[in-house]
């Protein structure tokens, strides 16, 4: 078994065994074949890159080449019991009908967003006066995919908003601790990145 | 119309393939199969070939079914060309359809001419050969053939059927209209309904075929006459669309054929005429014209939506359930004759059924020929997938010694 990245390792706490889950922006397929394997997933998986595609497919995985934006609106309601979102909602064109979408096709959506509102991303921008660029968002700002930041404040407005109930939050620091259970307080100065379990309230 | 063919009688003279190698079965000899255009057709002939070997809960079958002008020889150097079979890249030992592992069975198509029973075959109600009076076939027909050969072979379940272009068009149908038969499908560089375009190119072939007088209003066997230039240019027009403008590009550019400087006449000046002429003088060695007719006539009628009330998701909801069978869809970036927006339109529509599905376009230039081709990256595609369906099925992994 290969070891996974800690947010995904997260997530996958997230779900319970025996579900359906798809994977939204699955790359190499590491998140579906831990699931799999540890908790017999029905997993399917989207993913842009032919290369992230053929190495899903050519591990067993069912995963289709496509792009969130224009192929999730096919899926019928509830599809899923559960559509996860890994770090790419804010390389989304428009991240708010992908988030819509993300918990009419599940049952529960699990989303990880990367925090703009992190400590060390402020000092940057007010030390140096220019466009953050941390180990995890290495890129610069004329070629970063990620074009809708949010802090992690504003991601649970927008989920307020939208009446989305956050059911789960990890906070993980620089070093992938898990720092708080709770999306209130200093999580927004002191996470690099949250992940939440949500679903539409009344669902 | 409902007259029915029966090929069934013992002295029915034998095709003109009797010398070819390869299995052969009469299905349909009790009841005639009911064609799409309601003819009844019984005791036809089915030409075969099958490799590996079948496991005793008969769990491990693949079904392939080839394209246009394609036929049983998948493997092996075929009978008439002597050209290495169709598929050979993909399907042998320990290759990704591995024959150590799978039973496979191949089929020529009914209305084909290499064995199955079509049109250049005598007609035992008169002791000519059919011509025209052959029933139209439909890609639903070939698959019905098919099934009884299945059957025929004692196999309940198929653990897969795949093929690409025409046939999959044909594992298509598998899928929708045997879905408890069918445990994985494989349709590579295909499309859920002949497009305009392709009906289109498919009438310009019909059209030089039939515009030649030796083809004798489809009687050309019987006045002993051979439509060859029309079939050569039907040929010739198709071969293009399976290539791709960088594909020919790459091959021939603009360079001459065996000259220096253009002839200022209508010779095959450049490689590029040359080597269509060559494709198109090949092909009537090893193909019926009227097959040909047949053939693309099948493919031009294939819509599974419009059969499935005009929708194609419902096509993949038999009984209002999703289909149980896993598909895995491929095609090709430079492929304008089945472009990727046709496969993605069958991925969708299993999306709306959250049918399971995997999906992958492969970057090549080869345009819709790729998938006869050497593509590793497809190669691996088929052969992960297949492996992962054989843990599913619960096939018990061999894997070789090397």
């Amino acid at each position: 078994m290969v070891d996974i990245r800690d947010d995904l390792k997260l997530i996958a706490e997230m779900v319970e065994p025996n579900s359906r889950v798809l994977d939204v922006g699955c790359g190499d397929g590491a998140l579906l074949d831990h699931l799999a394997h540890t908790k017999n997933v029905d997993g399917r998986g989207i993913e842009l890159s032919m290369d992230g595609v053929r190495q899903c497919v050519a591990h067993g995985l069912s995963v289709i080449q496509g792009d969130a934006e224009t192929d999730l609106k096919d899926y019928p309601a509830e599809a899923f019991d559960y559509v996860i979102l890994g770090q790419t909602l804010q390389a989304m064109k428009q991240p708010r009908d992908v988030l819509e979408m993300l918990c009419r096709i599940g049952r529960r959506a699990i989303v990880s967003v990367p925090n703009f509102g992190y400590w060390r991303v402020r000092m940057q921008l007010m030390l140096t006066g220019r466009m953050p660029v941390t180990e995890k968002l290495g890129y610069q700002w004329w070629e970063t995919p990620n074009i809708h930041f949010c802090t992690l404040r504003d991601f649970v407005v927008l989920t307020e908003e939208m009446g989305i109930t956050i059911e789960q939050t990890r906070i993980i620091d620089r070093a992938g601790r898990v720092t708080s259970r709770a999306h209130s307080g200093f999580a927004n100065l002191l996470g690099e990145q949250g992940v939440f379990l949500l679903r539409r309230s009344g669902s | 119309m409902s007259a029915a063919l029966d090929n069934s009688a013992p002295d029915s003279p034998a095709s003109t393939e009797h010398v070819m190698p390869g299995k052969r079965v009469r299905l349909a000899v009790d009841r005639p199969m009911r064609l799409d255009s309601g003819v009844e057709i019984g005791g036809f002939q089915i030409a075969y070939q099958t490799y590996g070997t079948l496991n005793a809960d008969k769990s491990n079958a693949i079904f392939i079914c080839h394209a246009l002008t394609g036929d049983h020889f998948v493997v092996e150097k075929h009978p008439v060309t002597g050209k290495p079979g169709w598929w050979e890249m993909l399907v042998g030992p320990g290759k990704p359809v591995d024959t150590d592992r799978y039973f496979v069975i191949c089929s020529n198509v009914l209305g084909g001419c290499l064995g199955s029973t079509g049109p250049k075959d005598i007609d035992p109600a008169t002791g000519q050969p059919y011509g025209l009076s052959f029933p139209v076939v439909t890609i639903g027909d070939m698959v019905r053939a098919q099934k009884l050969l299945v059957e025929h072979l004692g196999i309940e379940k198929l653990f897969c059927v795949i093929g690409g272009s025409m046939g999959g068009m044909q594992v298509l149908q598998w899928a929708v209209a045997y879905p408890e038969s069918v445990f994985a499908a494989v349709p590579i560089a295909t499309a859920a309904r002949h497009s305009a375009q392709n009906i289109a190119f498919h009438e310009v072939g019909r059209q030089a075929i039939m515009a030649d007088p030796e083809w004798r209003g489809g009687n050309y066997l019987l006045e002993g006459t051979r439509p060859e230039a029309g079939l050569a240019v039907a040929r010739m027009a198709a071969h293009i669309t399976y290539l791709s403008e960088a594909a020919l590009h790459r091959k021939f550019g603009r360079n001459l054929q065996d000259r220096k400087a253009v002839t200022y006449g209508f010779d095959a000046d450049f490689q590029v005429e040359s080597y269509l002429r060559y494709q198109g003088a090949a092909f009537v060695e090893r193909f019926d014209a009227n097959s040909y007719l047949y053939i693309t006539r099948a493919m031009d009628y294939f819509d599974l939506a419009a059969d499935a009330g005009g929708s194609l998701a419902n096509a993949f909801r038999p009984g209002g359930k999703t289909t149980p069978v896993r598909f895995c869809l491929a095609s090709f970036s430079s492929d304008w004759l089945f472009p990727t927006s046709e496969s993605r339109a069958i991925v969708h529509a299993l999306n709306a059924v959250a049918g399971n599905v995997s999906f992958v376009e492969i970057e090549t230039d080869k345009g819709h020929d790729a998938f006869l081709l050497d593509e590793p990256e497809f190669h691996q595609v088929i052969h992960g997938f297949l492996e992962g369906c054989a843990e599913h099925r619960g096939l018990s992994v061999r894997r070789r010694e090397r």
